[in-house]
């Protein structure tokens, strides 16, 4: 089972480790993760995204076609990605951040998180939302667990802010249990069904398959 | 030594692992995107293997420095992209002629000119093969997938060594820049070889090997054998020479070295080849997209199969013959206007027609567009 | 003399330098050089380039390696680098050296990386029997300068200097006792060094530029020079349009491959407890 994430928002935002830390934490819970991204111009500050698909399976195509997930922080990046949403006939959710107005053009499933604000007023750095994010993508999707998610989180950040980053990790979680406690208001579906077949999956499973042989 | 375990790893990273699990010595290279992350681990960990890294002021002076290094006995690498590649040919065929061992990782990105830097092409296919003038020796792999970064990169090095010829790691910006999960083979499994060394520099003549195909004994420059060099036609002692006979002889031995050599280099991964009745050939970046197509395809009842290249010079004739047996049509997905393709119909001969499917938006085929290749070519309409 | 044939490579004679060229005289002068500073034949490495200059090391009895046009310098680096224990000396000629291969040149100055280069300066593009080149002085002519040449030349030693080499001289096929201190003095200098050897190319420049033979050629270079220590002393018209000769930068400098050795016992301290490459650095992918 194929679980596929778009992390979109503008260059300097930190998504790309967003997304290699999501991956990361997958494969701590023995899944199969990869992690692809938009280079160039956009990297220094326009629109950028991220890319991380897990399955349980083999993963051939290595991006994104019809993404499950769409986390957008900013209003360009949910334009631009938000009206690509469901166009493989897909009912991806769009994560998008509360500062960002809404588009009745944009049809997809939609949670409006305040992720920018968490990180900047209750964690106390901006430059913590990317985790912020990773909490909710994480606490939405389960994707990959929690225990996971904070020891890949502890693996990639900065010494001395392993605290910091936790911190915002577990804000991130609140939000996405607030977001989930809501879906009847907002139409947010529960934990993603597809991602406990690939536990009961895993779980049958007899040892890791370390054969990679594509 | 720590234990291999899974890690979510790029492939420029697996790349430079797969160099320094073989034995890297010595990196010069200069900044291109989307190669330059092979330039900054090398930066950071060769000096703590004690290996050296140089940037130079170009990329001329990079695989320069590369060939003189080797010569000193190092094991060396450089790692470029599209423009900077084309600057290397001429010290490419220099490395050819000379038969010095070297290893050039090439991570393709949109060309002709500065093209589109950050997205993915593969279109210096034939670049690698003929770039620089003159019949010349010359091996080129292509990893499908960040393990095959590992794997291919500690083979280049192993086949320069034995056979004293560049070999070219042709990547691709996807397969360089994307990151998976792999498992990396133990160290202590792995035998990095090692050029073979003469035994005296009494009587030593640095280019004397059988000529069906030798590789003749190279000595490391400052061990007491004083030998030359030169990219001038030579003759056994390593003297130039205009004379007829001799220079012939010497360009079809190293043609030969490489000739002789491409069963054990030949690499490829297949996926349900058996009575495959279209068969998609495809490398790189290209063959992922192919193999979730194929398997798609396998899945709507089409009898589709992929070939991907993991070797791509020498050219595989024989295996892509025997994979296109059975095939009523051949599909061609690459990131160019039909590099592999031209290859493809050659080796077949006319056998089974042959599609090709060229992308050049910089953007990696989406597994429908050769999904509705190979069912046009099956005859059927796809299904959506 | 006959100590110094041990040098050459005997077989390989006799040379391909027309006669009257200057090249075998720099050649000579190198050989005696190295024999004085009692360098072992074994511990040197002779890279060069491309043209007339760059022939002689095949006749030289090192390891040797005569490389692509203008890249000696590059080749040497990579040469020098891994084997920091080896002699590396760089034969080239104005064009290799100015022209094609400019760039390297003034990267290994700005190294200072511990080469000796000994650049043979003919002005003219000899191999392809005489093109001008960017050492051909303004108004002197070439077959693609048959109008006199509207370019100005470098002048090799000031660009070098202000590159970063760490010894810069100039001397002569006619200056050849001067020309041999020179090289052996830019032998013990650690780190980038250039001797710049002017020599005549009756064949070529002396013909095209009606300057004569071999020995009028010899005397043009002569009046062309002044050393640098008479010069001193003398009025500024009586220097211009003169090459000073003689020892014209001696500034010690730390060298590259030096740094770069401590550089790694700096590192493999820190990183002591490092397991060899393979896994150890896998976090560091971005």
């Amino acid at each position: 089972m194929r679980v596929e994430f778009r992390l979109s928002g503008s260059g300097g935002q930190g998504l790309l480790l967003a997304g290699i830390v999501l991956a990361e934490a997958a494969i701590l819970d023995d899944r199969n993760a990869v992690q692809t991204q938009s280079y160039g111009p956009e990297a220094r500050g326009g629109a950028s995204k991220a890319e991380v698909v897990i399955s349980d399976e083999d993963i051939d195509y290595p991006k994104a076609t019809d993404p499950d997930y769409l986390l957008a922080l900013t209003a360009e990046s949910y334009r631009t990605y938000g009206a690509l949403m469901g166009a493989g006939g897909g009912r991806g959710l769009i994560i998008v951040d509360a500062s960002v107005p809404l588009s009745s053009d944009i049809k997809a499933r939609t949670v409006s998180v305040p992720i920018l604000a968490t990180a900047a007023d209750k964690v106390g750095k901006k430059v913590v939302a990317n985790i912020v994010a990773l909490g909710v993508l994480g606490g939405i999707s389960k994707a990959a667990s929690r225990e996971s998610l904070e020891a890949a989180v502890l693996k990639r950040v900065p010494k001395g802010t392993e605290e910091l980053n936790l911190s915002a990790l577990r804000a991130g979680f609140e939000l996405a249990e607030a977001a989930l406690a809501m879906r009847d208001a907002r139409r947010v579906d529960a934990a993603d069904p597809r991602i406990a077949a690939m536990d009961d999956a895993r779980k049958a499973r007899k040892g890791v398959d370390d054969g990679r042989y594509r | 030594m720590t234990k291999p375990q899974a890690k979510l790893m790029q492939g420029n990273e697996a790349c430079t692992l797969g160099a320094f699990a073989a034995g890297l010595e010595f990196y010069a290279g200069y900044p291109i995107t989307p190669s330059t992350e092979i330039a900054e681990l090398c930066s950071e960990e060769l000096p703590k293997l004690g290996g050296k890294f140089i940037q130079m002021e170009d990329e001329i002076g990079s695989i320069a420095a590369c060939i003189g290094a080797s010569l000193a006995g190092k094991k060396a690498m450089t790692a470029t992209s599209g423009p900077g590649f084309s600057l290397m040919q001429e010290c490419l065929g220099y490395a050819s002629l000379t038969e010095v061992p070297i290893v050039i990782v090439d991570v393709q990105r949109m060309g002709p000119s500065t093209g589109m830097p950050t997205s993915p092409a593969q279109a210096d296919l034939m670049q690698a093969r003929w770039g620089t003038h003159g019949d010349h020796p010359i091996v080129v792999l292509a990893p499908g997938n960040v393990r095959e970064c590992f794997e291919l990169t500690f083979r280049a090095f192993d086949i320069a060594e034995s056979l004293r010829v560049p070999v070219i790691v042709l990547m691709d910006e996807i397969v360089g820049h994307m990151r998976e999960k792999v498992i990396l083979p133990d160290p202590a499994t792995l035998k990095p070889g090692r050029r073979a060394a003469p035994e005296s520099p009494a009587g030593y003549k640095p280019y004397a090997a059988d000529s069906d195909g030798g590789v003749p004994l190279m000595a490391d420059f400052g061990t007491g054998y004083r030998w030359h060099v030169t990219g001038l036609f030579h003759d056994e002692s390593g003297r130039p020479t205009q004379k007829a006979e001799t220079c012939d002889r010497l360009l079809r031995r190293l043609s030969r070295k490489v000739e002789k050599a491409a069963p054990s280099i030949e690499s490829h991964f297949e996926e349900s080849l058996e009575e495959a009745e279209i068969v998609v050939v495809s490398f790189g970046c290209s063959a992922m997209s192919a193999l979730s197509a194929v398997r798609r395809a396998r899945r709507e009842g089409l009898k589709a199969g992929l070939l991907r290249l993991k070797s791509v010079w020498p050219f595989p004739d024989d295996l892509v013959i025997r994979a296109c047996a059975g095939a009523s049509g051949v599909v061609v997905p690459e990131m160019n206007l039909g590099q592999l393709a031209l290859e493809v119909e050659r080796s077949l001969g006319g056998r089974a027609p042959v599609r090709r499917l060229g992308k050049v938006n910089g953007e990696l085929f989406r597994p429908e567009e050769i999904f509705e290749a190979i069912a046009s070519v099956a005859g059927r309409e796809a299904a959506e | 003399m006959s100590d110094f044939l041990s040098y050459f490579r005997q077989d390989n004679l006799p040379h391909i330098w027309c006669p009257g060229c200057g090249h075998g005289t720099v050649t000579g002068a190198i050989v005696r050089a190295i024999a004085r500073k009692g360098l072992d034949k074994n511990k040197v490495c002779i890279v060069s380039g491309i043209g007339c200059s760059s022939r002689a090391v095949g006749y030289l009895d090192f390891d040797t390696l005569h490389t692509a046009h203008g890249r000696a310098l590059a080749f040497a680096t990579g040469i020098k680098l891994a084997r920091p224990e080896l002699k590396v000396i760089v034969m080239t000629g104005d064009g290799d050296c100015t022209a094609i291969g400019g760039n390297h040149f003034i990267h290994a100055a700005r190294r200072n990386i511990d080469i000796t280069t000994i650049v043979m300066n003919n002005n003219i593009y000899g191999m392809t029997s005489g093109q001008y080149s960017p050492m051909t002085p303004k108004g002197m002519y070439g077959t693609t300068a048959p109008y006199g040449n509207l370019e100005r030349s470098f002048d090799l030693c000031e660009l070098a200097k202000a590159a970063g080499a760490t010894y810069v001289g100039r001397a002569t096929s006619y200056h050849v006792p001067l020309l041999i201190d020179l090289i052996e003095a830019a032998l013990g200098n650690k780190g980038f060094s250039v001797v710049e050897a002017m020599v005549q190319c009756p064949t070529y420049f002396g013909r095209k530029n009606k300057i004569g033979g071999p020995v009028e050629m010899l005397e043009w270079i002569k009046e062309g020079t002044v050393n640098v220590k008479a010069a001193a002393s003398l009025p500024p018209e009586k220097l211009a349009g003169k090459a000073l000769i003689g020892e014209l930068h001696n500034a010690p400098a730390p060298e590259y491959t030096a740094d770069y050795d401590e550089l790694i016992a700096k590192v493999q301290r820190k990183f002591d407890t490092f397991q060899g490459g393979l896994y150890g650095c896998a976090s560091n992918s971005d």
